[in-house]
């Protein structure tokens, strides 16, 4: 599949795409101002707002798969934007527990992370997305060296399978949207896996076609 | 000469590169594509769907008034009526206002039966009359730990009782709720085993403020709310309020329960209001008390939901957080 960048400037897709990523939020306060959050808006809140954030997950982690599978490199431009979104929705999501739920209450919100594991799992995917946002920047790139900045940011790895695990362990009987979202970060990084795999054997195979073609050569 | 062995064929010659390369591209459309469903299927289907409708209710009256009733402010019927849980429904909070409209309440009957002299099968109509209609303005606390106050109409379930006799070997009364695929299509995926059961031991369902409930708000019960009869028992969590009753049986020994059945470690047969005792997964000390105002308020969880005075002596000597 050609490269789609040959033909159209993606810098233009920023903008919009930057906006359909604020669409959920503004739809939430548009049904904020409407009465449409329902009886318990701040259940209704904490809830939309976590699931954005796994699903911003999950769209940051499937840059690189699509990048690779349809050959389109641009696609890279578009992942710390979408990655700093599931950041975003997850400041929202954590911002709604600290404050709207827990009223601050500190003691509370520590016995939480403590002794509540769904708590302690959802505590831990918002923690570790903090050095990643962090070091967004190009000159933290810079900064860190290539090698050390990715190797950082394999957290999100750790980060996508926390939050799924907090989502499963917080439903009290019907299970289905959670595995989905299982579903997919497994396939997202089984996709990772793969490719590592593949990589290395291929780089095996060619080293040994070399080694020996070096033999026979000399 | 170069002896080619089997294991020195490259991999991307064993696999024709397309087939491996396709196989890729359909997993990752099926990421895609699930990712996609799953993003939209919410609130998309919220936007389509339009504001669940209230059925048209009956008014029910006169009403005597209750010394048990609380002078709280009241949460909004609208609010009432459109966040339940009724899996047999859907397990999201909207979907039974959405799902239960054309849920058939008439005719109905309860069939009361076990452990009494006179078993019977009352018509709706038969069991609404055999007590004078009370409003009780009671607390309801979720095991979710959010509460309401609700208007409810009903008698005591000790009217029931006394009508039907019960037999010295009744020590518990057993509660079955209606269930049926064909109205319920969603009962299947609920997660929980139906139809629902609940139970109570005797001296707790001869409690005045054990409520056999007809109405609410002056009117009779919303669909979405457990019509046309259910149990309403305020000092314990919400699901041990059974909905839309089809059958009280009285028996000799402690019934199941539905949610015990799904997670005993988590649900027990009494399950007060106790915020000394913890859910395994979140604090019981204090609720979410939704008001009407835009987030509610949390608020301190009071021991058997504040009935202590009607209730507390049920329980003496017993270790409530063994008998959770």
């Amino acid at each position: 599949m050609k490269d789609l960048s040959r033909h159209i400037n993606m810098r233009w897709l920023k903008p919009p795409i930057f906006l359909a990523c604020l669409l959920p939020l503004a739809h939430l306060v548009w049904m904020g101002f409407h009465g449409e959050l329902g009886a318990n808006p701040v259940e209704y809140i904490t809830h939309s707002t976590g699931t954005w954030a796994l699903v911003g997950l999950c769209v940051t982690l499937s840059m690189t798969p699509l990048r690779r599978i349809l050959k389109q490199n641009w696609l890279i431009r578009f992942r710390r934007m979408f990655g700093l979104f599931a950041f975003f929705y997850a400041c929202l999501h954590f911002t709604t527990w600290v404050w709207i739920y827990s009223g601050f209450d500190v003691h509370a919100m520590i016995d939480d992370v403590y002794k509540r594991p769904f708590i302690t799992m959802g505590f831990t995917a918002f923690v570790l997305m903090i050095p990643l946002a962090l070091t967004s920047t190009s000159g933290m790139i810079r900064r860190l060296g290539g090698r050390r900045w990715n190797l950082l940011h394999r957290l999100i790895y750790v980060s996508a399978c926390a939050g799924v695990i907090h989502y499963l362990w917080l439903v009290k009987s019907d299970k289905t949207i959670p595995l989905r979202f299982a579903a997919v970060v497994t396939v997202l990084l089984g996709y990772r896996v793969i490719h590592y795999a593949l990589e290395r054997r291929q780089q095996a195979a060619a080293a040994k076609r070399s080694s020996r073609e070096s033999v026979y050569s000399a | 000469m170069l002896i080619k062995k089997p294991s020195d064929i490259p991999y991307s010659e064993v696999t024709p590169k397309s087939v491996y390369m396709n196989r890729r591209t359909f997993l990752a459309g099926v990421a895609a594509a699930t990712g996609a469903a799953t993003l939209g299927a919410r609130s998309v289907s919220d936007w389509l769907e339009p504001r669940s409708v209230l059925a048209d209710e009956t008014k029910l009256g006169p009403l005597a008034k209750s010394p048990f009733s609380t002078t709280e402010p009241q949460t909004p019927l609208k609010d009432v009526s459109t966040y339940n849980n009724y899996y047999e429904f859907g397990t999201d909070k909207s979907d039974p206002a959405r799902n239960a409209t054309k849920f058939v309440t008439t005719p109905w009957s309860v069939t009361v039966e076990g452990e009494v002299n006179k078993p019977r099968k009352f018509d709706l109509e038969e069991l609404r009359k055999l007590a004078p209609l009370e409003e009780r303005i009671y607390r309801h606390r979720c095991v979710e730990a959010w509460s309401i106050v609700v208007p409810w109409i009903g008698y005591s379930f000790s009217a029931l009782t006394n009508e039907v006799d019960p037999k010295p070997t009744a020590k518990f009364v057993a509660f079955q709720s209606y269930y049926d695929v064909k109205q319920m299509p969603l009962g299947p995926r609920a997660g929980i085993e139906l139809p629902y059961v609940e139970g109570l031991r005797l001296d707790e369902a001869m409690n005045p403020l054990a409520l056999l409930t007809f109405g609410m708000f002056g009117e009779t019960l919303p669909n979405q709310d457990g019509a046309p009869v259910r149990m309403v028992l305020p000092w314990k969590y919400g699901f041990k309020s059974v909905k839309s009753l089809v059958r009280i049986r009285f028996v000799k020994d402690m019934p199941p329960t539905t949610w015990n059945i799904a997670n005993a470690h988590e649900y027990g047969f009494y399950s007060n209001v106790n915020p000394q005792v913890d859910h395994p997964r979140w604090t019981q000390a204090s609720e979410r008390r939704l008001d009407g105002s835009f987030f509610g308020k949390r608020i301190k969880t009071l021991m058997f939901n504040g009935y202590g005075d009607q209730v507390a002596s049920l329980y003496n000597g017993m270790d409530l957080r063994k008998n959770y």
